[in-house]
């Protein structure tokens, strides 16, 4: 039987330069919590050292699937998920190695790594706000390899999405989804931009406040709360399905 | 002006379908967010970037514009400059930024549209 499991898969953290310093773990899933959200995503700018201590801190009824919000150098945002920390690790050394500039914190914003408890345990000095050298063809290839869902960013938007800086997507961009921002007025998406139509949609919060997170959020119609059912839920797979209103 | 008396007095060198040197130019435009370019170009608008993914080629073709300069000495992979070949979409480049590039252009009396 299918069940109704809400999900917010674009969530910010501490470690995002732009991210306020109260997403801390326990404050993230507290907050999750309080908007009925089953799944959440991590999905800091270029990172992920924060994902394992937002596992930890949610426990067994929330599930966090690991993610990134990778810039690529057209300047588009991209969201990977995964089914296990380890892969998302692996993804952060490829965008690492093709990341360049050193954060400063005053302009910027801190990247604060931090415990479970949200205890600081380090600052990352890459520049996390920047845009790597890597194609978006390349970083969605590359998410594929390391069999995780690649979903571009808010593509209302007009800065840093993908239809946004390449007017639509290209023919053999394989995505699970297009995501759409939480104050995005559907039925206005769907006039405007053609190619929403012919993907799966989620709609996320992008959460850099505790309040934020929840504010957008997509029913997925799933057997329980999984990677694995997440993504069958994207591909329309089984009956399951994601659904935006 | 041509886009090939263009090129040729400010130095723009074409990567591919130089055969449309004969084009006038009867604007320009200058942007790297193509959806913005989708909605605000003109036919035969000469279109100024930095961006080198594919799908320039396809919004040049759909707006039919005269040309794509490609500034800073930044070439486009060989994949964008084929699918400009088959579409008939010049692709030219530039050493310059594009604030030398719509500088010059201006001088050489290309226009805002």
């Amino acid at each position: 039987m299918l069940v109704k499991a809400l999900g917010d898969l674009h969530v910010h953290t501490c470690l995002s330069p732009c991210g306020d310093l109260l997403m801390r773990p326990r404050e993230i899933v507290e907050a999750a919590r309080r908007a009925g959200l089953a799944i959440i995503g991590i999905c800091d700018h270029n990172s992920a050292e924060n994902v394992g201590a937002v596992q930890k801190a949610a426990g067994k009824d929330l599930l966090v699937l690991p993610g990134m919000e990778v810039t690529t150098v057209e300047e588009v945002h991209l969201l990977a998920l995964f089914e296990n920390l380890e892969s998302a690790l692996r993804l952060q050394e490829f965008v690492y190695s093709a990341l360049e500039g050193t954060n400063n914190p005053e302009r910027f914003g801190w990247q604060v790594v931090v415990d479970a408890q949200g205890e600081p345990v380090a600052t990352v000095n890459k520049l996390l706000i920047g845009a790597t050298s890597l194609t978006t063809s390349t970083v969605v290839k590359q998410i594929h390899r390391l069999n995780g869902l690649a979903i571009a960013a808010h593509v209302d938007r007009e800065l840093y999405s993908l239809i946004g800086m390449l007017g639509f997507v290209p023919d053999d961009l394989v995505l699970e989804a297009l995501e759409i921002s939480a104050e995005a007025n559907l039925r206005e998406v769907r006039s405007r931009i053609p190619d929403v139509n012919r993907f799966s949609l989620v709609r996320s919060s992008d959460a850099h406040f505790p309040h934020a997170v929840g504010k957008g959020k997509t029913e997925l119609w799933v057997e329980r709360p999984s990677f694995a059912e997440v993504t069958k839920a994207l591909g329309g797979q089984e009956g399951r399905r994601a659904v935006v209103t | 002006m041509t886009l090939g008396e263009l090129a040729k007095k400010l130095g723009f060198k074409f990567l591919c379908v130089e055969r449309k040197g004969d084009v006038p130019v009867s604007g320009g435009y200058v942007c790297d967010l193509l959806s913005d370019v989708m909605a605000h170009t003109k036919q035969g608008d000469l279109w100024v970037t930095r961006q080198v993914h594919e799908n320039i080629v396809a919004v040049a073709s759909l707006k039919d514009l005269a040309g794509i300069v490609l500034v800073n000495g930044r070439a486009p992979e060989e994949k964008t400059i084929q699918k400009a070949e088959q579409e008939g979409v010049a692709l030219l480049l530039s050493e310059l930024p594009a604030f030398e590039v719509v500088g010059r252009l201006y001088q050489e009396g290309v226009r805002g549209t």
